[in-house]
């Protein structure tokens, strides 16, 4: 076992744990931010999908050693952000959720998207949320979604 | 001196010891005729260009050498899932990097490979579909080769960190099959014979 630090949803955090171990089941397991889901654990679904130093990441597939000193956000932090605020507010307003299994880490790659390219156009979400599956089709209201969230965004801006 | 060389002296002088201490008649001074070659001597020579191709068209490195934007996975090169694409960095798409998925190391658990700065070879550095003389021509290209001296050429084959990693893939990918030290010979054995490009096939 090693003790780690790094900073989660903007609070300094130490876990211990075995070296190797993937995040998703430090943050579900040790933290208790069950928020992030487990799909596939080989980084194939994108449901267990965190931000790491901003850019979206698979926890699955993210050994906690290599968040040792990062800037990581959950599902559970992402409105405290101005990004992921527009995006839970624009997934509401939506109603983008059908069983909600992949939503978290949809939302967290649509943010990581946001905030790379704040008006987006269908090729960009379709090229950016690829690796996102969700098995209820929701592909459609998600797409609207972070349109709406850019929207708010730009407005937000002006 | 190669190893031809060597056996045809080593061949000779045993010709010469044997006609000096047993043959009555006089030897003329014109070589020996010619006996049947030794193993080594049949075998051809591996031309070292030929070992370097042969690594760098495996999958564990063409597969993010692609002529296209999409890269491909596995020992069967079938294109890369999840609509993966180049980018404008060739690390991937905004919200989709290759470092979504791919960490500095390899991930047994999640069976996700990885290596420092994953990422697609740039378009002109694509090998895909290329024939041993264009293969050696993009090499050698500082315009395509990012800027590289074949000594520097060298130096990132021996050293960099992505390549030496299709050497340890991690569990369910075939490792580059020619040892990393004679694929470092080879490509040093082809600069210092002067690098020469296989003839291009007609």
């Amino acid at each position: 076992m090693a003790e780690y630090e790094f900073e989660l949803n903007g609070a300094a955090t130490q876990v211990t744990a075995e070296p190797g171990t993937p995040m998703l089941w430090v943050l579900r397991d040790t933290l208790g931010l069950t928020g992030t889901k487990y799909g596939c654990g080989r980084a194939l679904c994108g449901a267990c999908t965190i931000h790491l130093e901003g850019q979206a990441v698979r926890a699955c597939a993210l050994p906690v050693e290599f968040a040792q000193g990062k800037r990581l956000r959950t599902i559970e932090g992402l409105e405290d952000e101005r990004v992921g605020k527009a995006v839970v507010d624009a997934w509401i307003a939506g109603d983008v959720v059908q069983c909600g299994w992949c939503q978290p880490g949809q939302c967290m790659s649509a943010a990581a998207l946001l905030a790379e390219v704040p008006q987006p156009d269908d090729a960009a979400i379709d090229a950016g949320m690829a690796g996102n599956l969700c098995r209820c089709g929701a592909y459609p209201r998600i797409r609207r979604a972070i349109h709406r969230a850019a929207d708010a965004l730009a407005q937000e801006g002006k | 001196m190669n190893l031809r060389h060597r056996l045809w002296i080593s061949t000779g002088a045993a010709l010469l010891a044997f006609g000096c201490s047993g043959d009555p008649e006089p030897q003329p001074a014109e070589p020996a005729p010619q006996q049947a070659p030794a193993p080594a001597e049949q075998a051809p020579e591996v031309d070292p260009f030929t070992t370097v191709a042969r690594v760098l068209r495996h999958p564990r490195c063409l597969n993010c050498h692609p002529a296209g934007d999409r890269p491909r996975v596995g020992d069967d090169a079938r294109i890369h899932p999840q609509n993966v694409q180049r980018g404008p960095e060739n690390h991937g798409m905004p919200g989709l990097h290759c470092a979504t998925c791919h960490q500095p190391a390899n991930q047994p658990l999640a069976g996700v490979p990885g290596a420092p700065h994953w990422g697609l070879a740039p378009r002109s550095m694509a090998w895909e579909g290329l024939d041993d003389h264009a293969l050696a021509e993009a090499l050698k290209d500082r315009a395509k080769n990012g800027d590289r001296s074949l000594e520097q050429l060298l130096e990132h084959v021996s050293h960099d960190a992505l390549v030496l990693w299709g050497w340890d893939p991690g569990p369910g990918r075939e490792a580059v099959p020619v040892a990393h030290d004679a694929f470092v010979a080879a490509f040093r054995a082809w600069i210092e014979g002067g690098a020469a490009s296989p003839p291009a096939k007609q």
